[in-house]
């Protein structure tokens, strides 16, 4: 074996990573929900931005919530090991070292905050970093490992970026922003309840106290049911705003009936029976809180497409 | 035994390196036409932009007189 051979497998052993590695760290499946979601937040603003400056923001405000991923990475890397859901992350999965995380999110949410704000305003490059703050710190290092409301309050850090989408083209927050904002806030908890209901054995394996792990199947089933409710007015409430519409109303009537069943379902259902057959209702469950979350910003982005604008105008509505 | 210059860690390396470039590349060219689109707005500026300012010019200052 020559010398440079051995020195190869040597550097090998070390774990060096590739670049799709620290792509990983960014978490690029939330990324992809933060960018569409921005993205309409930004389109359905009353106020246009130069494409360039739009997408100068969209990026940026999608590599801060990358940069907020590598921070949770690095937290979390003790419990991401554990879990079955996250062991293959690049941290636990020794492809990067945790520092290196570390040293990726820092560096990406000064980046990110500050060319939002030179692309932008600074009020939207603001809420950007609050938003970090809010996920890496306030959900990250302190409810998630101290409270089973963890993604309760820490939804709030997923639901920024439709505002901070609207707050870059206009400058403001308005109710519009609001409503969007509260739509994803309160969409969360049934959607990552439906979760743990299946993954239970991850959460209490790392003791994350999740409210299936802390209070149970039964309350959390509850919780899912009360929380959809709650969630309804908001979702149908935003289509008598400026982007709001008909078209949107129908598509938030048919989602919100079929996420209302959904959580009817999983709140009867008896535990054995979820058990018998795998979390079937559960899982189908989740599956649909993606649709309903897409749908509803998909719509929003219909409405404002000068075809909606004459279906309103033809039937005479007026909000 | 022959010596292979395409050993994973090289293809890894070559990879690492390529997307970070690639990665830089976009961001100047994302600057550059960030600040393009700026200019070509009018967006206030500020530092040496080589226009006249009033302020700046000796002339159109106005000295107080001497106190007698």
């Amino acid at each position: 074996m020559s010398d440079i051979q051995a020195d190869i497998k040597a550097q090998n052993r070390i774990g060096e990573a590739g670049f799709g590695d620290y792509v990983q760290l960014l978490k690029p499946r939330v990324m992809s929900l933060v960018v569409f979601t921005a993205l309409v937040g930004m389109v359905v603003a009353p106020v246009g931005l130069h494409p360039i400056e739009a997408l100068t923001a969209i990026i940026f405000i999608a590599l801060g919530g990358g940069a907020s991923g590598a921070l949770n990475m690095w937290w979390d890397a003790d419990i991401d090991r554990v879990m079955k859901r996250t062991a293959k992350r690049p941290v636990p999965a020794g492809a990067v070292e945790a520092r290196e995380a570390l040293a990726l999110g820092l560096a990406l949410s000064g980046i990110s905050v500050m060319m939002l704000g030179l692309a932008t305003n600074w009020l939207a490059a603001g809420i950007l970093a609050f938003t970090i703050f809010f996920y890496a710190v306030v959900y990250t290092m302190w409810l998630k490992r101290s409270t089973p409301q963890n993604i309760v309050i820490g939804g709030a850090a997923g639901a920024f970026p439709p505002m901070i989408g609207w707050v870059a083209a206009t400058g403001s927050i308005s109710l519009e922003s609001v409503l969007m904002f509260t739509l994803v806030f309160m969409w969360t908890p049934p959607h990552f309840w439906a979760l743990a209901l299946f993954m239970n054995s991850d959460y209490s394996k790392a003791k994350v106290p999740m409210l299936t792990v802390t209070h149970g199947r039964k309350v959390t089933r509850t919780h899912i049911l009360v929380y959809t409710i709650a969630l309804i007015p908001v979702a149908i409430g935003a289509a008598f705003t400026s982007i709001g519409g008909p078209i949107y109303l129908g598509v938030a009537l048919v989602l919100n009936a079929l996420f209302l069943i959904g959580a009817w379902r999983i709140w009867r259902r008896p535990e054995a029976e979820a058990e018998g057959d795998k979390y079937r209702v559960e899982r189908r469950f989740f599956a649909l809180s993606l649709a309903y979350l897409f749908g509803h910003f998909a719509a929003f982005l219909i409405e404002v497409t000068p075809l909606a604008n004459r279906f309103a105008a033809s039937i005479g509505w007026s909000f | 035994m022959a010596l292979h210059q395409d050993h994973e860690l090289h293809t890894r390396r070559w990879g690492r390196n390529l997307g970070v470039g690639l990665t830089l590349g976009a961001f100047i060219a994302l600057v550059f036409g960030l600040t393009i689109a700026k200019v070509q707005r009018g967006d206030s500026m500020q530092a040496a932009d080589h226009t006249y300012r009033p302020g700046l010019d000796p002339a159109t200052q106005i000295v107080p007189e001497p106190a007698e």
